[in-house]
C-alpha cells in the first residue's frame, strides 16, 4: 500500500472510507476541436499559431471542468492538446523523424514516427499542459504519460540495436520530464504502458525503464503504471517488483475474466479498477458499477483501491463517456458509504512489500 | 549459375492520397470496411491506386509483379471478408502486431469467389504475364485466423479452406509466380497430424496453379518448427520462403539439415522497419546465402521482403521496392 494517497482525498470528503476516483487520460474531444484543427492545418485559414493556441485552452479548461461536474476526486484535462500517444511525444523528441502514416485497421492510421538517431530531450512535453489544468482546477491533476516501452515498441527503430536499449534511453528521457512536472507541482503521473499487453515476454525491460523513470523522484510523487488488453497471468506477479505506488487495469471489457490473477500472491501495491468499459457505448448503471468495485474488494482492500474506467474513454461519444464517469463517482461514494456502515464484508487488509 | 528474382510478398500500403480518399469515402468504422459489394467511385479509387503500385514495381526494375492486395482491409483474412458464408465479427489483433481485422466466422459453405481473380484480372492489364505474380494466404494461416461454426472439426475445417483457395486459384489469370503466405506456421505451430495435414492443406492449394506457375509457400516471423519445415517439404511446391530478417541461424540449421526445394525465396528486406537497406546490402545478404547453405545448389533466389509491406509508410515502401529491384540487377552486372 502506497503512503503517499492520502494527499488525494479532499477535505470535506463525505465518508471515513476512500475509494480515489480518477480518469486514465483521455476524453472525447469536442467536434469544434477537430474543426478548429483542420482550420490551424489549412494555410489559406486565417487561423494562426494564437487563435490555436486559445483553442486548446478553451477545450482542456471545458473538459476539466466537465471532470469536476462527474464529480472525480482528480481530473485530467482528457488530453484535449494531444493527438495521439505516441506521435504527440516523438515531435518533442529529437531523434525521431516521421515518413507518413501508416494502417491500424481498415481506414484508421497513425503516424508511426522513426527513430533515425539517438534520442535527446529537445523541450518540454507537459508542464505547459499540467499547469495549465492545475491552474484551472482546484482538485489534483494526474498526468498520463506514454511509457517509454511504448514509445519504443510503437515507432520504427532504425538507430538502436534492440527495443531495450531505444526503451532505455526514452526512460531516460521520461525521467527528465517527470522530474519538470514534479518541479512544476505535479504529484500524480501515470505512465501508459499499453504496448506490454503485445509482448509480455518484455515485462523486464518495462520494469528497468520505470527504475530509472523514478530515479530522484521523491516519495510523495505518486506513480501509476496503466497497463491495459492483455493476458495479465503472463505479466503477474513479476510486475509487483516494479517501483510503482498503483497499477491500472482493464478489467471491466472482459468481464474480470482475468481477477483471479491478481489474488495470488498478494496484490500489495495499489489497484486502479477498471469499473466501466472504454469502447461500449452502452452506460454501466450504479448497480453495475458498484458490483465491479467490488470485484476490486476482493483483491485489495479499500485503503488500496482506485476506482478508473478499462482505459481513455476518447472513443466514446461524449454524453456517454460524462454519464460513465458521473456513475463511477455515484457508485464509489455509496459503496463507501456501505463500507462505513459495516455493509460490505471486507476479505482483504493491507498488506506491503515490506511484510 | 543461381538466377536471383526480385519480388515482394504483396499486401501494400495505399498510396497516401488513397488513403485519404477511402477513408473520406469508406469510413473508420467495421461496417466500412471491404465487403466485396463497393461502389463505383470506391472502385474508381482503387483503379487507380493498383496501376500506381503496378507502375511503381515495374519502374523500381522488379522481376515479378504483384496487384498490391490495396483493397485488403484485413489483410490476410481478406478472401473470407468478402465471402458470403463468411460474416465479420469484432476487431482481433493481427499477430503480434499493433494492427486489427475483423474476425471472419464461417457460418456456411466455403463456394467458389472469385474475387482475388478479378483483382489479378484487373492488374493483368498493367503487367504481362511472365511477370504477374498472385499472392494468396496459406490454407494454414487462414484457417488460423478465422473462426469456424460450419464445419465443426479442424481438419475438416482446413482441408475445406484448401478447397477454396484451390477453387480461387484455379480462376486466376494466367501468372508466373504464386506467394502463398503461412506466418501462422511459424506463429502458431501445427502439431502433431495437424503438421501433416498443413502440408497437404498447402498441396492442395499447389496444385491447382497451372503447371507453368511457380508456387512459392513463404513463412515469417522466425523460423518453422523441424518437424513442420520437413512436413511442408513433402508439398508439391517449387520454393519454400524463409525470413532471414527476423531469424537467420534457426533457417540456415533447417535448410542444411533438412534440405530445401530446388529454389528458394529469401527475406532480406525488414518489411516492418523504416531503415531502407541499400542494394549493395540486399545482394551480399544473397550471396551470404549462397555461402551460408554449401550443400544446396539453388536454381533461383527470389528475394523479397520478409513480410508484408503494409505495415510501412508508402514513401518508404517505395524506397525498398527501389533497392530490392537494385539488388538483382547489381548481381546480373557482376555476373
Amino acid at each position: 500500500m502506497s503512503q503517499n494517497r492520502d494527499q488525494f482525498r479532499p477535505e470535506n470528503h463525505p465518508n471515513d472510507h476512500f475509494l480515489l476516483t480518477t480518469v486514465v487520460g483521455s476524453y472525447p474531444k469536442p467536434k469544434w476541436v477537430d474543426r478548429v484543427s483542420d482550420l490551424y492545418e489549412d494555410p489559406d485559414a486565417d487561423f494562426g499559431e494564437a487563435e490555436w493556441q486559445e483553442a486548446k485552452d478553451d477545450a482542456a479548461r471545458l473538459i476539466t471542468d466537465e471532470h469536476e461536474r462527474a464529480g472525480l476526486d482528480v481530473v485530467v484535462d482528457g488530453e484535449m492538446r494531444r493527438n495521439e500517444m505516441v506521435e504527440y511525444f516523438a515531435h518533442r523528441i529529437d531523434g525521431y523523424e516521421f515518413n507518413g502514416p501508416v494502417k491500424v485497421w481498415g481506414h484508421n492510421t497513425f503516424d508511426k514516427p522513426s527513430v533515425v538517431s539517438d534520442v535527446e530531450y529537445a523541450e518540454t512535453w507537459l508542464v505547459d499542459e499540467y499547469e495549465f489544468t492545475a491552474s484551472v482546477s482546484d482538485r489534483p491533476v494526474k498526468v498520463p504519460i506514454t511509457g517509454p516501452y511504448t514509445l519504443a515498441n510503437w515507432s520504427f527503430n532504425e538507430a538502436y540495436d534492440d527495443t531495450e536499449s531505444l526503451a532505455h534511453d526514452l526512460a531516460d528521457l521520461v525521467n527528465t520530464e517527470v522530474e519538470k512536472l514534479v518541479e512544476a507541482g505535479a504529484r500524480y503521473i501515470q505512465i501508459d504502458e499499453p504496448a506490454l499487453a503485445t509482448t509480455p515476454d518484455d515485462h523486464a525491460i518495462v520494469g528497468e525503464c520505470l527504475e530509472r523513470i523514478v530515479a530522484g523522484i521523491p516519495d510523495d510523487v505518486r506513480i501509476g503504471l496503466h497497463v491495459c488488453y492483455g493476458d495479465y497471468s503472463r505479466i503477474y506477479p513479476e510486475i509487483l517488483e516494479f517501483p510503482v505506488d498503483e497499477f491500472d487495469l482493464e478489467l471491466a471489457n472482459g468481464d474480470y475474466d482475468q481477477l483471479d490473477v491478481f489474488k495470488e500472491p498478494d496484490f500489495t501495491a495499489d489497484l486502479a479498477l477498471g469499473v466501466v468499459d472504454a469502447h461500449d457505448a452502452t452506460v454501466e448503471s450504479v448497480a453495475e458499477i458498484k458490483a465491479n468495485i467490488q470485484k476490486g474488494l476482493e483483491v485489495v482492500p479499500p485503503e488500496q483501491l482506485t476506482v478508473s474506467p478499462d482505459c481513455g474513454v476518447k472513443l466514446l461519444p461524449r454524453e456517454v463517456a460524462y454519464e460513465k464517469m458521473t456513475n463511477l463517482v455515484r457508485a464509489a461514494r455509496e459503496v463507501e458509504q456501505e463500507l462505513d456502515a459495516g455493509e460490505i464484508e471486507v476479505e482483504k487488509s493491507a498488506v506491503t512489500a515490506d511484510d | 549459375m543461381t538466377e536471383r528474382i526480385a519480388t515482394t510478398p504483396g499486401v501494400y500500403p495505399l498510396p497516401d492520397w488513397a488513403k485519404d480518399d477511402l477513408a473520406d469515402l469508406k469510413g473508420h468504422q467495421k461496417h466500412d470496411l471491404i465487403d466485396g459489394d463497393e461502389g463505383d467511385d470506391v472502385v474508381s479509387v482503387y483503379d487507380q491506386a493498383r496501376e500506381e503500385v503496378v507502375e511503381r514495381q515495374q519502374d523500381a526494375g522488379l522481376d515479378r509483379v504483384v496487384e498490391g492486395q490495396l483493397r485488403w482491409d484485413d489483410m490476410l483474412a481478406h478472401p473470407f471478408a468478402v465471402h458470403d458464408a463468411v460474416e465479420t465479427h469484432g476487431i482481433v489483433r493481427y499477430y503480434d502486431n499493433n494492427n486489427f481485422y475483423r474476425d471472419p466466422v464461417v457460418t456456411g459453405e466455403l463456394t467458389f469467389d472469385g474475387d482475388i481473380a478479378a483483382e489479378l484480372e484487373a492488374a493483368s492489364e498493367f503487367a504481362d504475364s511472365g511477370s504477374l505474380q498472385a499472392v494468396v494466404p496459406g490454407p494454414y494461416s487462414l484457417a488460423d485466423l478465422a473462426t469456424d461454426e460450419y464445419y465443426g472439426d479442424d481438419a475438416d475445417f482446413l482441408a475445406a479452406v484448401a478447397e477454396f483457395l484451390a477453387g480461387e486459384v484455379e480462376a486466376f489469370p494466367e501468372v508466373e509466380t504464386l506467394f502463398v503466405l503461412e506466418p501462422s506456421l511459424v506463429e502458431n505451430p501445427p502439431g502433431e497430424g495437424d503438421d501433416e495435414r498443413a502440408s497437404e492443406a498447402i498441396d492442395t492449394v499447389a496444385d491447382a496453379a497451372p503447371a507453368g506457375t511457380d508456387v512459392i509457400v513463404h513463412t515469417y516471423w522466425g523460423a518453422l518448427e523441424e518437424k513442420v519445415h520437413a512436413h511442408l517439404l513433402d508439398a508439391d511446391f517449387h520454393a519454400v520462403g524463409y525470413d532471414f530478417v527476423s531469424e537467420q541461424e534457426q533457417n540456415l540449421y533447417n535448410i542444411n539439415e533438412y534440405g530445401t526445394k530446388d529454389s528458394i525465396a529469401a527475406g532480406v528486406v525488414d518489411g516492418q522497419n523504416t531503415l531502407v537497406e541499400d542494394s549493395e546490402a540486399i545482394a551480399e545478404r544473397a550471396d551470404w546465402l549462397e555461402e551460408s547453405t554449401p550443400a544446396a545448389d539453388f536454381e533461383e533466389i527470389y528475394l523479397t521482403p520478409n513480410t508484408e509491406l503494409f505495415y510501412l509508410p508508402y514513401s518508404t515502401f517505395q524506397e525498398k521496392l527501389a533497392a530490392l529491384g537494385e539488388a538483382t540487377e547489381l548481381a546480373e552486372v557482376k555476373a
